[in-house]
């Protein structure tokens, strides 16, 4: 089977700091794909490539073998892009249940409509989502009550509201406590799984990386250094490097002791 | 030559006088964020203040300029017990109460002016010293015009150099760009807000105590001067004094040398720059991004559809209004199609900035070209009553259409400034353009048709229009597209991540709005039986902001409540002396003491009363 997402060549500098340089990968059907780095290593940059927030100077990002570069975000979602965001973003003054409507009627264009009543709309398919990721209980709430690591749950339902072929979510769980966020990535695995959806994300927490991801892409300075499993990336010379510093510390301590 | 320079130099006096009030305008809106209506009241009591001081110490340059001194500093303090009493208590509410509570200190300064110095134009004495004209190539130069182009250069620098050379200046421009940050370094923001008030004041008082010698004190200068001011402070950039004063001399001399190719340019001018200004920069000259926002605002409570008792309530509200001709007086008649009129328009402009999230300061533009455009309908174009009814509204929404779409490009304060010129723009082609709308004498004999005639069968007209109008927005409201609306609101980057199109939606939100507002325009329009230019004033405007914040903004209902209550209370209140006055406390105690309005009260009453039951 050929590849979701293809990503070729892909460049882009600000100002003088090469951000990303000449990237590329390619995303499997059902792959839950990592994107790991220390920061500043262009994973933001990379991201917002890839869904539209940013134009690149270089490259293709290509989707089921269309091209993605030049389309705006919201087009990019209409053709089967999910994603969630570092900081939350949904609709506060709305329910649980009606921000996932909210993304189904987006995907039935049923914007426009002037007549319906929003909140009666797809309520069955948006309540299979809020059980998808065990919300349904919350679902009459007002999203603005939500803890934090709720609303991220709301937010992978938002993003499988319109089936989506790929779902990029960056940095998933950050600003959650740990348990958390184990519990959180575990559900994420479990819904690729079962629904063959493919993941890409960016993460600082090596636990839920090396956990869950089936293969890893290590970025430093822009440039893909290393590619592979969890056990290759983590035996990886440059990987150790760039994580750890390089061997002129450890020589230094050495030299005191 | 030399008339081109005196044109120059004029404008340049003009600059100096704009500056010095633009200036404190945009330390004000800089530190606190608040949009200050009552800087115009600022300028108007500087220039009374100075006007009985310097007649006083009549004839010495030290009188002149003492009293023109102390006169800002009397403003100064002033402000420094607005800030205290009123401003203080809402930092933390969203921008449109505080710009509707600053209108309410305009009103209540405009009839405390009144009672002190009288309704009189004042004129006042040339500054000693200063009272003769110098000749330069041959044209005469008031020599007081050269020190005013003297003195706002020498305020720029001096707020320049407290800005960068003290430590409260520093701590100003700190709080300016990050006002958070500024808290969370221990800084007593009370103070520094307090401060940056009386500064702003000040100055404002010090711009109306130098104008005396240029121009008659009136009442009227409080809000004659605040459009321009505003336009100053948004060509600028809000927060930069550097820009107000590059604005305020792009503004003056453009304007000296555009009166001399088509004089009536003067009042649509400055907005139009606005406007194009806007358009290339959206923060203004030297604005950043970022600045264009007031507090952070609470989230919303989630709407809820109406449940079968509050149904039954509004049924019979409607029904009791469709019989009401029947049992009450024509009078009372005629006030109840005010009443409906006005809720429509309260209405649409609620689903503009309440759902859709849109401050709007000139939402009146769409109501006026609705009227307007009835009025032509009728008395140039012959068509009859039900035609023009029909065409209006799309006259709005064509109106709504061009404006919104250079509109919904900007938002917060910006996006609220450029409906504002909008609203000007076409309130100044309006009053301008004589032959085609009148001017200022408007449009007379709209009447309806014959058989409409009566009070009472134009009530029902008015009632299927307005009623029409006010279930269909909130129809609207509760629709995919009116969650979509809010959607962009709450989350301009989320919506865009399921597919949303955010401007074009705002758009058309905008558009929807406008038309609706077009529609109680022409109700009004042939209620009233003439249309005027004030159908499109900044007045009209804020009369709507203050019936949505009367009625609660954070429910669909309030906007009803509030124009409900609104035409009541301007009913019962402008047959008293000092109306003003009390209309401007009526603001002031409902902003600060029931932020959530009648809606809000309401809605407690009900659970009250639910609580006691259960």
């Amino acid at each position: 089977m050929s590849a979701v997402l293809e990503v070729q060549g892909l460049s882009k500098s600000f100002g003088g700091v090469q951000a990303v340089d000449d990237v590329s990968f390619t995303v499997e059907p059902g792959e839950f794909l990592a994107l790991i780095g220390p920061n500043g290593a262009g994973k933001t940059t990379c991201f917002n490539m890839l869904n539209g927030y940013l134009r690149p100077d270089a490259g293709s990002v290509k989707l089921r073998g269309q091209e993605l570069i030049g389309t705006p975000p919201r087009k990019i979602w209409r053709m089967g892009v999910g994603r969630t965001f570092q900081i939350t973003e949904t609709f506060l003054s709305m329910t649980v249940r009606e921000n996932v409507q909210m993304a189904l009627i987006s995907h039935h264009r049923r914007i426009y409509d002037i007549f319906s009543r929003a909140t009666r709309l797809y309520v069955d398919e948006a309540n299979a989502l809020l059980d998808l990721v065990s919300m349904r209980d919350q679902s009459a709430r007002p999203c603005s009550e939500l803890a934090y690591g709720d609303l991220k749950r709301l937010e992978l339902a938002i993003a499988l509201a319109h089936r989506p072929a790929l779902l990029l979510m960056d940095e998933p769980t950050a600003g959650m406590a740990p348990s958390e966020r184990i519990a959180l990535m575990a559900l994420t695995a479990g819904i690729v799984e079962r629904e063959g959806v493919s993941v890409v994300f960016t993460e600082h927490d090596m636990d839920v990386v090396f956990a869950h991801a089936h293969r890893i892409l290590v970025l430093n300075r822009g440039m893909l250094i290393a590619e592979g499993s969890g056990a290759e990336i983590r035996a990886n010379p440059t990987v150790q490097e760039v994580y750890l510093g390089g061997g002129t510390v450890f020589q230094k301590e050495a030299d005191h002791a | 030559m030399g008339f081109y320079l005196a044109q120059l130099l004029t404008g340049l006096a003009n600059a100096s006088s704009l500056f010095l009030i633009a200036s404190g305008l945009s330390i004000i809106f800089g530190v606190t964020r608040i949009v200050n209506f009552a800087h115009g009241s600022f300028y108007m009591v500087g220039a009374y203040m100075s006007y009985t001081l310097v007649t006083l110490w009549s004839g010495s340059i030290l009188g002149y300029w003492g009293g023109v001194i102390l006169a800002a500093a009397a403003v100064g303090l002033i402000g420094l017990v607005i800030e205290m009493t009123i401003l203080r208590r809402i930092y933390r509410a969203p921008e449109l109460f505080q710009l509707v509570a600053t209108f309410g200190v305009v009103l209540i300064f405009q009839d405390l002016t009144q009672a002190v110095w009288g309704a009189e134009d004042l004129l006042g004495p040339r500054a000693p010293g200063l009272d003769s004209a110098v000749r330069i190539f041959g044209e005469p130069i008031p020599e007081y015009d050269l020190a005013l182009i003297a003195i706002g250069p020498a305020v720029l620098l001096a707020i320049w150099l407290v800005f960068h050379r003290t430590r409260w200046g520093v701590l100003v421009r700190a709080a300016t760009q990050d006002r958070e940050m500024v808290g969370a370094l221990g800084v007593n923001q009370a103070w520094l807000f307090s401060a940056a008030f009386v500064l702003g004041a000040f100055l404002a008082g010090l711009g109306g105590a130098l104008q005396i010698p240029r121009e008659a004190v009136s009442l009227q200068m409080d809000l004659s001067i605040i459009g321009e001011a505003f336009v100053v402070v948004v060509i600028g950039g809000m927060g930069s004094v550097t820009g107000a004063f590059v604005a305020a001399v792009l503004i003056s001399v453009l304007n000296a040398f555009a009166i001399l190719i088509f004089p009536q340019v003067s009042i649509v001018l400055p907005f139009v720059v606005m406007a194009v200004v806007l358009i290339v920069r959206p923060y203004g000259l030297f604005g950043k991004p970022g600045s264009e926002h007031g507090a952070p605002v609470e989230p919303e409570q989630p709407l809820t559809l109406m449940g079968q008792k509050g149904l039954m309530v509004m049924i019979a509200a409607v029904f009791v209004l469709a019989l009401s001709p029947l049992a009450v007086a024509d009078f009372t008649t005629i006030l109840l199609v005010d009443v409906m009129v006005a809720t429509l328009f309260a209405v649409s402009l609620h689903f503009m900035m309440g759902v859709g999230g849109m401050v709007s300061f000139g939402h009146a533009a769409y109501f006026g070209v609705g009227a307007y455009a009835a009025a032509m309908g009728v008395k140039y174009f012959g068509l009859g009553m039900v035609p023009s009814m029909a065409l209006a509204p799309f006259c709005a929404a064509a109106a709504a259409l061009f404006f919104g779409w250079f509109c919904v490009r900007l938002s917060g304060v910006y996006l609220a400034m450029l409906t504002l010129a909008a609203a000007q723009i076409l309130w100044g082609v309006t009053f301008q353009w004589q032959d085609f709308t009148g001017g200022d004498d408007g449009i007379l004999g709209v009447w309806p048709a014959q058989w409409a005639s009566s009070d009472r069968v134009y009530f029902y007209i008015a009632f299927v229009l307005c009623i029409g109008g006010i279930w269909l927005l909130r129809r609207a409201a509760h629709s995919p597209f009116g969650y979509t609306l809010r959607g962009v609101r709450d989350s301009r980057t989320r919506a865009e991540a399921i597919g949303v199109d955010t401007r074009f939606h705002q758009w058309m939100g905008f558009t929807l709005a406008g038309t609706l507002a077009g529609l109680a325009g022409v109700v009004f329009a042939f209620s009233k039986g003439s249309v005027f230019p004030d159908t499109l004033g900044i007045a009209l405007s804020i009369d709507g902001l203050i019936m949505v914040l009367l009625g609660g903004i954070h429910a669909l209902a309030g906007p009803i409540y509030g124009a409900v209550a609104f035409v009541m209370i301007e009913d019962w209140v402008t047959r008293l002396d000092y109306w003003r006055f009390i209309f401007g406390a009526i603001i002031l105690v409902v902003v600060l003491l029931a932020p959530d309005g009648i809606a809000g009260g309401v809605h407690r009453l009900v659970r009250m009363i639910r609580g006691g039951k259960a």
